[in-house]
């Protein structure tokens, strides 16, 4: 019974196992460069990250020609369907037995530290496009790890500080009550108490949650001039609107500052209830002319406008391909050394300097939601405010890194 | 955190709105579970797939059809997506259900399950997870000042018309002829059968009026929530647990519990809002203790 | 409440006869002794994926042996699978090295499945059918919020990169290797115990509760003390599975104590075959083969599994191992036309 579905799943010649991926004469492991796309294609996180990403990985193989150091690249993807259990059984067998480098996207970070964990013990490299814990850039860091888009820290500080700078110094969070939400309340509210700022209060909600406007009254009565949600898709959607019935945050005294939110999110609230609002991205498709570019090859084939986390792979899978020609090897060390040496400048990602830590500092944009009368087109949703340098908002090295000490 | 008794209040209202949902959510459960002795874990589904229907009507089916002024809208919608919903739920009752009677309940509970499990996945693979804006009726759009709150309109009307959904369907069961029969059938149905009352199609029927009443409790929620096709079976844990709080036996018991859930959990997110969720499993633990029949509930 | 239709047959007490355990018995030191050879062939048989089998081959039949066996239906699995991981998980991160760590935090993690079992058992036994099913379900989301509030647990992130650790001092199960013939023992342990409880005078009384508890009663039995033993039992032998699969996966999160787990092992269960030996570990195979299928098609994964609930509950009520059993039972009846019909043989002496 096992041995009928195994061999027909998983049948891969054994020589091709036994070939180490770490010999020195092997210029590319198993002539074949391959890499993996791991996320969510059926569930919660599946619009901002799903079958797009793979999409975005294919464009930058193409732009760089389908090959490099005359091995042929390839793509796989799966759905980890967020289990981390799933996640690190596919990223096993994969490493294992399917000639898989490196792997991508992650849009949960459980699924991120535990493949994270894996790869460093088999000496691959995990990009994580869509994984924004700290965790893995402090804590739980890899040497063979980059995070490849942003993380909580540099989300929050980044619509933190613009709001500071208007005067909006009283903050009320509501926050999702598991460590994603903590960690981005956490952020923030240290950015807000470092400028002079105060936290008035907190509301933690369950997660996932459904009624949100008990929290969203709570946070009006406190009085304070930001009510910042430290929570993610269906339920920062879920407070800005029920939070819009009761005509809060409407007004000059009070507003609604999502931590994070894609564009997808704002495609799903619609602009009526999502007009004004501040929040921080490293990617919009209608920055500049490089990045409009990139995304109508992606809209071409989506049909629809690239997320942040979509956009990222594209960058990543770009860079992990240059590096290993740069490096000469796609060795897991080399690529990664090679990495930390380029300053990363694509139609996604600009000026971005790969850390020890595996963070990667690069320009962030503050954007605000545009009225819906701005409005030309579908996907036209924001005014690009500021070009955050990467230094401003991303966090500083951590100490619980131990990279950091030892560079 | 000090709180003014207006604030207080604001919060009991919210959370009496929450229990509106739950009660028209557990009837409709106790209902089905009356008659046809199964626990019906497509309701969330069901009460999902209302509110995308009523999100359909109002925003896709003009385009699809040809026609992209025409829309069917949220009055209409109320009366429409509830007796579309219990059509395509009786269908499923007489095509899979009605197997499994001679059997243990579980396969019951299994097979519904499944549906809502295919119900969800489908309605994912159409409509992405992002979930879908549904604006309130433009009569009640905006809010209404009660003194303590401004409370938006539309909710006020949530409140009033679910307690209306509610206390009519417990007059109907409890009041009339028609219920008495639907009690005498959930007693002995071979009696009724031999009083030349069609037994079979009445359980259809009733499977079906209590997926109309998630149908309704769904097209009203669409515009409170987002709508997402996970809405539903978030939601369902905790009404399964009004069930057991309650007592499957009665309606009247599950509107009751219903409400004071909601306001219970209300009070929850005032003090203690991260535990706002499982407040009520603790209860139901709590009532297990003392009572394990539920509060308004027969041994069976 | 009965899973299957009530039997007419007497009740027997007695332990059962030799006979048919021993087929049990035969076809189990095959399996194993084709799971010895599997570390040699990884690239016909993926040492990984045998072992993810063998853990949650080993969680379906604790689950089994309260639905199949005794007839309760319990929602609630995942708690005690997840619980069991995490206790196990959070020691080894802190004790890991020490040459009793593994053995320490192994059984202290089963042991706390077991007093979750038995929290949550006392409560639902209580009650009777869907009830009893539907208070499981809720108990297990206060666990559930419980993992998300504990700090060490790790909340939504879990707990990864748990150390294996050694073994008295003596093996290290940090290879892949050794940690397969430690599971493929375990599991054996865990197997074999289940059938021991199956086919002892206890297994046999908590059939005769489920097949007719008045008579149960009757005969003098305290049925709610055997219901909670046996969902004890079952919590226990889950929480093993559990504590397995910290150890071979090296990490545990919140899908190991979520209703979506505990919704799993009941369709492995039931696409196996309920009450019958086999059943969970044929069920487990195939749902975990099929989730690594899935895995790549994308976005109709609840569609599928979905879809095999109906056709599972709808036609295919005896499961691959129960409908193989019948169709043998078939046969040998056709064979023997002259003599009297046999007695259907409770699914528990099969196989």
């Amino acid at each position: 019974m096992q041995k009928h579905l195994l061999a027909g799943a998983f049948g891969v010649s054994l020589a091709a196992l036994m070939a180490s991926p770490s010999l020195a004469a092997d210029k590319i492991s198993d002539n074949v460069v391959k890499i993996g796309i791991l996320n969510d294609l059926s569930g919660i996180y599946s619009d901002f990250t799903g079958k797009g990403s793979a999409v975005a990985a294919q464009i930058a193989i193409d732009e760089i020609g389908g090959k490099v150091l005359g091995a042929p690249i390839e793509l796989i993807a799966a759905d980890h369907q967020n289990k981390p259990d799933i996640a690190a059984n596919l990223a096993r067998e994969w490493f294992d037995q399917g000639k898989v480098d490196m792997i991508a996207d992650f849009p949960t970070s459980s699924t991120a530290l535990a493949v994270m964990e894996i790869a460093k013990q088999k000496n691959r490299i995990t990009m994580l496009s869509a994984g924004v814990a700290m965790a893995a850039i402090t804590d739980k860091c890899s040497p063979l790890n980059a995070q490849w888009m942003v993380n909580t820290y540099a989300l929050a500080a980044g619509t933190a500080k613009a709001l500071l700078k208007e005067g909006k110094k009283s903050w009320y969070f509501v926050t999702a009550d598991y460590t994603f939400g903590h960690s981005l309340e956490k952020d923030a509210a240290a950015v807000v108490e470092a400028d002079g700022g105060k936290v008035l209060g907190t509301s933690r909600h369950p997660f996932p949650g459904g009624d949100f406007s008990s929290f969203m009254l709570k946070a009006q009565s406190s009085g304070a001039q930001v009510i910042a949600l430290a929570n993610a898709g269906s339920d920062t959607i879920n407070s800005i609107k029920q939070a819009a019935e009761y005509g809060i945050g409407r007004n000059d005294k009070q507003v609604i500052a999502p931590l994070l939110a894609y564009i997808t999110d704002v495609k799903s609230l619609g602009l009526a209830k999502a007009q004004d609002m501040y929040l921080t991205e490293a990617f919009y498709w209608d920055f500049d002319d490089r990045s409009r570019a990139f995304a109508e090859k992606y809209f071409a084939k989506m049909n629809r406008m690239p997320s942040a986390s979509q956009a990222a792979v594209y960058s990543a899978t770009l860079s992990y391909l240059k590096a290993i020609d740069g490096a000469g090897t796609d060795e897991a060390g080399a690529v990664m050394a090679k990495l930390r040496t380029m300053t990363i400048d694509d139609a996604v990602i600009r000026n971005g300097k790969l850390r020890a830590d595996g963070a990667l500092v690069h320009d962030m944009l503050l954007l605000q939601v545009k009225k819906p009368a701005e409005s030309k087109r579908d996907w036209d949703f924001y005014n690009v405010k500021a070009v955050l340098k990467g230094d401003d908002v991303f966090p500083k090295p951590s100490d619980a890194c131990p990279l950091n000490k030892a560079g | 955190m000090t709180m003014t008794l207006q604030a207080f209040m604001a919060q009991l209202t919210i959370g009496l709105i929450g229990g509106c949902f739950y009660a028209m959510l557990s009837m409709g459960l106790a209902i089905i579970f009356g008659l046809l002795n199964i626990i019906n874990f497509t309701h969330g589904a069901q009460f999902m797939m209302a509110a995308f229907l009523a999100w359909i009507g109002l925003t896709q089916l003009g385009p699809w059809l040809g026609f992209p002024s025409f829309a069917i809208n949220f009055w209409v919608a109320l009366v429409i997506v509830p007796l579309v919903v219990a059509a395509v739920g009786m269908v499923i009752e007489r095509a899979l259900l009605r197997r499994l009677y001679q059997l243990d309940h579980l396969y019951g509970l299994l097979l519904t399950f499944g549906v809502a499990l295919v119900m969800e996945g489908g309605f994912r693979y159409a409509f992405g997870v992002s979930g879908q804006g549904y604006e309130p009726p433009e009569l009640l759009q905006g809010p209404f000042d009660v003194g303590f709150m401004l409370l938006p309109k539309y909710r006020i009307f949530v409140v009033v018309a679910s307690l209306l959904i509610c206390f009519g369907t417990w007059y109907l069961f409890e009041r009339t002829k028609l219920g008495a029969y639907l009690r005498a059938g959930t007693e002995n149905p071979k009696l009724l059968q031999a009083f030349g009352i069609n037994v079979p199609v009445m359980i259809t029927l009733t499977y079906g009026f209590g997926v109309a009443l998630a149908g309704i409790a769904g097209v009203l929620a669409a515009p409170i929530m987002q709508i997402t096709p996970l809405m539903g079976g978030n939601l369902l844990n905790i009404v399964f647990a009004v069930v057991v709080i309650g007592g499957l036996g009665s309606i009247l018991g599950s509107m009751i519990t219903g409400l004071s859930l909601g306001l219970i959990e209300g009070l929850t997110k005032v003090f203690y809002p991260e535990a706002s969720t499982v407040v009520v499993f603790v209860i139901m633990a709590l009532v297990l203790l003392v009572r394990p029949a539920g509060l308004f509930g027969r041994e069976v | 409440m009965s899973i299957k239709p009530v039997s007419l047959k007497p009740i027997s007490l007695k332990p059962m006869p030799l006979k048919p355990m021993s087929i049990t018995l035969k076809i189990f030191a095959l399996l194993v002794a084709a799971a010895l050879v599997v570390p040699y062939v990884p690239g016909i048989i993926y040492p990984i994926f045998v072992m993810k089998v063998m853990c949650y081959g080993l969680f379906a039949c604790a689950f089994n042996l309260l639905l199949g066996f005794t007839g309760l239906v319990s929602f609630a699995h995942a708690a005690f699978l997840g619980s069991a991981g995490y206790v196990t998980g959070a020691l080894m991160i802190r004790f890991g090295t020490h040459p009793l760590g593994t053995v320490t935090a192994f059984t202290l993690g089963v042991l706390a499945s077991a007093l979750v079992g038995l929290a949550i058992g006392g409560l639902a036994v209580r009650r009777r059918g869907i009830y009893f099913a539907m208070i499981t379900l809720a108990l297990s989301q206060i666990v559930y919020f419980l993992a998300v509030q504990f700090r060490w647990t790790g909340g939504e992130d879990g707990l990864q990169g748990i150390p294996r650790g050694n073994l008295f001092g003596l093996l290290d199960l940090s290879s892949d290797t050794a940690m397969y013939y430690v599971t493929l023992v375990l599991f054996s342990i865990g197997f074999l115990f289940v059938y021991r409880v199956v086919h002892s005078p206890f297994g046999q009384i908590l059939q005769a509760v489920r097949e007719n508890e008045p008579r149960a009663t009757s005969l003098g039995y305290d049925t709610d003390r055997f219901r909670l033993a046996a969902f004890v039992l079952s919590a226990t032998v889950a929480g093993y599975a559990g504590a397995m699969k910290a150890l071979v996966f090296q990490l545990v999160s919140l899908n190991d104590v979520s209703l979506h787990t505990s919704t799993e092992v009941v369709l492995m269960t039931l696409l196996g075959g309920l009450g019958t030996m086999f059943g969970p570990l044929v069920g487990a195979t195939l749902v975990v083969g099929l989730q690594n299928y899935l895995a790549t098609i994308g976005d109709l994964v609840t569609v599928v599994i979905g879809l095999i609930f109906i056709v599972c509950v709808s036609f295919f009520r005896r499961g691959v191992v129960g409908e193989y059993l019948e169709w043998r039972r078939r046969r040998a009846q056709r064979a023997l036309p002259a003599r009297e019909p046999a007695t259907a043989p409770s699914p528990s002496h099969a196989p």
